[in-house]
């Protein structure tokens, strides 16, 4: 692995972290407020590609574990990755991956839609397999309860989505990072 | 930078090394979950607050923030096992959970980032044989934590130039119209750090 790509991985991880400073948006109607942190799980793997992505995540959580609150919230430190809702934090990286995966995979023909597509998968859908499942085991509830009470999340979540295939698709056309344009290729 | 959760001062568990802590803390994960019973819950979760508060000298403010943190899931766990199983399975689960956290808090705000970056490297030294060199991977977070005030501030900056001409500063389209060239700029100066790096010798290290 070349340094250049230490310093994107070293990168998204400190705009995951960046991105978690941002107060959250309470929304009236939820009890949890939007918060742009998952944007950055989503964007690591939408910009990097998925072995960049995975790493530049498991390197956030490597931050918050030695003691920066740079979780939403201000919150940090160990005492996370023994919550409740520690599944959702251990889901990042491979979010990150299966998002970073189809956006490769996806590459050539990278639009919104298809961007949309990765975003969701990878971004919600696989945050939510890891994190349900995790929280039913830890508060000893039902699938189900533990599926309810995380529904309140998706909203915003879907927002996130957006908000992140429409920057993944406007990043690629200014300084694609997953494939380099081929310069001879594209020269007069 | 005061980007950090530890609490400077001098105490025997501040001296304690990293590792040590970190074990204990894991060893405690395990059995909370062994003895899953309330006076084994409450026993742990006072041990922790004698050794945060009596052995360590925190600032009380410090436990509680973290203790209402965790409130919310506490005493919704507790809620639902008093409806679906009993009150004591409850009891015991909620007061586990807040001593797991707070156990975590107090190795957190006793241990210093480079002396727990350290251990991660340490931790990582097996990783040799798959071919990843852990002083790689000790660049990666210097790398990592000195990108984190400096991605803040360029997104201040390209705001303020933003506002500057008279560009609207909230909601989702001024969301992205700041993200994008924060990200430009950004993956460039990542770009150039990593030659810069490279140039003095660091893919080598």
């Amino acid at each position: 692995m070349k340094t250049r790509d230490l310093a994107y991985i070293a990168l998204f991880a400190a705009l995951t972290a960046a991105l978690g400073l941002l107060p959250a948006i309470p929304v009236a109607a939820l009890p949890v407020p939007i918060t742009a942190q998952t944007l950055g799980v989503m964007l690591a793997g939408a910009v990097l590609g998925a072995r960049r992505g995975f790493l530049a995540l498991l390197l956030f959580l490597v931050l918050v574990a030695v003691g920066l609150p740079v979780l939403s919230g201000g919150r940090g430190g160990l005492a996370v990755f023994v919550g409740p809702s520690a599944g959702f934090l251990y889901s990042w990286p491979v979010a990150a991956l299966v998002t970073g995966l189809l956006v490769e995979l996806l590459w050539r023909r990278l639009n919104v839609v298809t961007a949309l597509v990765a975003t969701v998968v990878g971004g919600i859908g696989v945050v939510y397999a890891i994190g349900i499942p995790f929280l039913s085991l830890y508060a000893d509830t039902s699938l189900a309860a533990a599926a309810t009470g995380s529904l309140v999340f998706v909203p915003g979540d879907l927002v996130k989505a957006v908000i992140a295939a429409v920057l993944a698709v406007a990043v690629r056309r200014a300084y694609p990072v997953v494939e380099r344009p081929r310069r001879a290729a594209t020269a007069p | 930078m005061t980007l950090a959760l530890y609490v400077p001062r001098t105490s025997p568990v501040h001296r304690l090394p990293a590792g040590v802590k970190l074990l204990v803390l894991l060893v405690l994960g395990v059995v909370v979950f062994v003895v899953p019973t309330l006076p084994a819950a409450l026993g742990t979760l006072l041990a922790v607050v004698l050794v945060g508060l009596g052995a360590a000298r925190l600032p009380v403010g410090l436990l509680l923030r973290q203790a209402r943190a965790v409130a919310v899931w506490a005493a919704a766990i507790f809620v639902f096992h008093a409806l679906a199983t009993d009150v004591l399975t409850g009891a015991a689960t909620a007061v586990r959970l807040l001593a797991l956290v707070l156990a975590a808090a107090v190795v957190t705000a006793t241990t210093r980032v480079t002396a727990l970056v350290a251990v991660v490297e340490r931790l990582c030294a097996p990783l040799r044989v798959f071919g990843v060199r852990p002083a790689r991977i000790g660049l990666a977070l210097a790398m990592a934590l000195r990108f984190v005030p400096l991605v803040a501030e360029r997104a201040d900056r390209i705001r303020e130039a933003q506002a500057a001409r008279g560009g609207r500063v909230r909601g989702p389209r001024a969301l992205v119209r700041l993200v994008v060239p924060l990200l430009v700029s950004v993956l460039q100066l990542a770009h150039t750090v990593g030659e810069a790096l490279d140039a003095r010798g660091a893919d080598t290290a």
